[in-house]
């Protein structure tokens, strides 16, 4: 379904030009131009954004990006192995470097055609699961100081501590943690992880609640998101948005329960979208209550994946050189805590690869900034800004 | 306290320059408390501890941080307007430290004892404003200049709920004299004004829905003109830098952080003044005169700071058009009913 582009009607539109004055005399009125970023609080890293304003009326969005392009595809084909793109990988969307691993790691498995062990697809389900959390809780807790609230980001950074803990507990780093291997992991989870992440899904639930009762339901945030950047369903697909921005505008998919991979196949849970419960369905208030479900909805699946964990090997039988078949090459798409993250790997049968291509979520996701934000406030645009939940290291790459 | 200093020092005009003095070294250490109390009370809102090693559980932080600002280079931007850019922050502050002029901070003290002190103060406090305006405009930073003229409307449009839940309590007084005001409401918790005044029960429970209203709104618009969230637009950090103090450091951005916090004291203060018997204890004679006066004004007019912390710390801000609905469309029709009911009620 391909329609034209459209700007979403809001109630403030007006128009520049010229003002009236009591006299009778007119005077003209100029739009101005501001400079967003890279350098503003609320741009989420080095985002530029020219904005347009009349008043404080936004009339024009123009993103800039490129501050932080670190080369990543190139990076990646002049590696001498492949399991030395993995590090790059974690550099991409830093606040979820696991479920990047994963996406890399699951491309150069099925281009090699291998299997991992099963104790490795559980432990890839509960890292991706945790990252995911501690991914949303950042987008919410960082929207939250969009809105001017900020003990509820003091609050999900507290929470998110306990994740990056059971990280580090596993695999020594907090950030960037190089653990999802081709083949495998980097090694096995420590004595008394899945007591740990057990200890956390229950800590979790009641913290999830209190946030919810100080920012999701307050009233003020509400009238502050609720029908503000209304991104429309069929927008959203001809943008091809993805994750919590594609599910907040109504569209029921998710790639983990829609194209399964891993073993997400096997747990019970369910894919939450936006249904408009203050304001229109696609608006801010829903893409950010998508985002509060899906930890919640995580939290379900971590403890299924935590009472099934398999023993096992974490390490498939695979060569200490990887060298794929010439001309081989896969795509595999997987579901980040963003939206689809797809890697694209082709082989010339060398040790490094011939070609990587990485469709990062934010990226796509940011492209239709512009079209939401045109006739609204430049404190609603901060808005739209953090709910679109951008990670500018990886959309620049 | 005047006739005091004057027989003290001999000298008139040098006692009248120390009494002038008192507000200034009361807003000094009050500031200073308040940096910490702020901090203290964010930090366990926040679940964490905040300062805890310049002495004791971090008592000192507050000290270190204004010396940290007086050693700051006092940057003036190359396209700045110099003699607003410098003049702006001094408009602020004075704005704000000639309000306290006629609060009365117990029975024997009063800055100065005007016939027309509130009205005076809801006069001086305007000019404020012009030094929001000139600091935004001086800056020539385009994010400053949306930040002072948000300002300007939104302490514009905040005035007027403000002064007609003023009104509520000035007719009940019968006086614009803060002091008298004061002395009106005197015998107890439930004389002041907030719970009708001294007066037949009747009255006083017909009274009791307006004043009560019209305290709340006092209250809210109080904070609005102080720039606190949820009314903080003027300086909203995720949406304009820090508005109109952007360009600003070093002292002259200590100055506009100081008129803040004296802000945040003289719109409690006023408050407790007109609605919540100022100077008197809630006792009625016990533990009042003079000197428990000053504690009983000061120690309400920190709990009112205490809850403009607490809110700024739990609260989102609002958005510009939305501010303006709950001044005009909210709040103004709301206190144009109090004073019509109140103005029955009293007539009756």
């Amino acid at each position: 379904m391909i329609t034209e582009p459209r700007i979403i009607p809001t109630p403030y539109v007006t128009k520049p030009g010229a003002i009236r004055t009591s006299t009778g005399k007119t005077i003209r009125t100029d739009e101005m131009i501001i400079n967003m970023g890279p350098q503003h609080p609320s741009t989420h890293g080095v985002l530029r954004l020219e904005i347009v304003v009349d008043g404080e009326i936004i009339v024009d969005v123009i993103p800039h990006i490129g501050y932080l392009h670190r080369c990543f595809e190139k990076h990646a084909e002049h590696m001498t192995n492949y399991q030395q793109v993995i590090p790059y990988c974690d550099r991409m969307d830093y606040v979820a470097s696991m479920n990047n691993d994963w996406g890399f790691a699951l491309a150069v498995e099925r281009m090699l055609k291998i299997e991992v062990p099963p104790r490795v697809e559980y432990l890839r389900v509960i890292m991706a699961e945790l990252q995911r959390i501690a991914s949303h809780l950042v987008a919410v807790g960082t929207f939250g100081i969009d809105m001017g609230a900020f003990t509820p980001f003091l609050w999900t950074f507290r929470d998110r501590e306990k994740i990056l803990d059971l990280f580090e507990m596993t695999c020594g780093a907090r950030l960037l943690y190089n653990y999802i291997w081709i083949g495998g992991l980097s090694h096995d989870v420590p004595p008394g992880f899945v007591e740990k992440a057990k200890e956390f899904c229950s800590y979790f639930g009641p913290k999830l609640k209190e946030f919810n009762d100080v920012l999701t339901y307050n009233e003020i945030f509400v009238r502050r998101t609720a029908n503000v950047g209304v991104l429309p369903p069929d927008v959203a697909v001809n943008f091809a948005c993805s994750g919590p921005m594609l599910r907040g505008s109504g569209v029921n998919f998710d790639l983990r329960r829609d194209d399964p991979y891993g073993v997400y196949d096997k747990f019970e849970w369910e894919v939450q979208v936006g249904k408009g419960e203050f304001g229109k369905v696609g608006d801010v208030w829903d893409r950010f209550i998508v985002k509060v479900r899906e930890m919640e909805q995580s939290v379900k699946i971590i403890e299924q994946a935590v009472a099934a964990l398999p023993e096992g090997n974490v390490q498939a039988a695979i060569p200490k050189r990887i060298r794929p078949d010439a001309g081989s090459e896969a795509y595999v798409r997987t579901e980040s805590p963003r939206g689809e993250l797809g890697f694209y790997v082709v082989s010339d049968g060398s040790a490094s690869p011939f070609r990587v291509k990485a469709r990062g979520p934010a990226f796509v996701n940011l492209s239709v900034l512009p079209e939401i934000s045109r006739g609204c406030m430049i404190a609603d645009l901060v808005a739209i800004v953090g709910s679109a939940d951008i990670v500018l290291g990886e959309v620049d790459r | 306290m005047q006739e005091y200093l004057i027989g003290l020092v001999g000298e008139p005009l040098v006692a009248y320059v120390l009494m002038a003095v008192v507000p200034l070294v009361f807003i000094l250490v009050y500031a200073l408390v308040t940096l910490y109390m702020e901090m203290k009370v964010a930090a366990h809102i926040q679940d964490r501890v905040a300062y805890m090693r310049t002495g004791w559980h971090g008592v000192l932080q507050p000290f270190a941080d204004i010396l940290k600002l007086l050693q700051k280079e006092d940057i003036i931007p190359a396209q700045a307007d110099r003699l607003l850019f410098t003049a702006a922050p001094f408009f602020v502050f004075v704005g704000t430290y000639v309000g306290f002029a006629a609060i009365p901070f117990s029975s024997g003290y009063v800055g100065a004892d005007l016939n027309l002190g509130i009205l005076y103060i809801v006069a001086v406090s305007s000019i404020v404003v012009a030094g929001l305006l000139m600091s935004g405009w001086a800056s020539n930073n385009k994010w400053a200049l949306l930040g002072s003229l948000r300002s300007a409307a939104q302490i514009v449009s905040y005035e007027i709920p403000s002064a007609l839940a003023i009104l509520v309590a000035v007719m009940i007084a019968g006086s614009l004299n803060l002091n008298e005001v004061s002395k009106f409401q005197e015998g107890g918790i439930f004389n002041w004004v907030v719970f009708g005044g001294p007066g037949p029960v009747v009255t006083k429970l017909l009274l009791t829905p307006f004043t009560l209203t019209a305290f709340f709104v006092l209250l809210t618009a109080g904070i609005a003109e102080a720039n606190r969230t949820p009314f903080d637009l003027p300086e909203a950090e995720s949406e304009l830098v820090q508005g109109f103090n952007t360009e600003y450091s070093g002292m002259k951005f200590a100055m506009f952080y100081l008129a803040e916090y004296a802000n945040m004291f003289l719109v409690s203060a006023i408050t407790v003044c007109l609605f919540l018997g100022g100077w008197q204890s809630p006792f009625g004679s016990f533990m009042s005169g003079p000197y428990w006066g000053a504690f009983w004004l000061i120690a309400k007019g920190m709990f009112f700071v205490f809850v403009q912390v607490w809110m700024r710390w739990t609260l989102p801000r609002l958005r510009v058009d939305q501010l303006m609905h709950v001044s005009w469309k909210v709040m103004v029709p709301f206190m144009f009913v109090c004073i019509f009911a109140v103005g029955l009620i009293l007539v009756w």
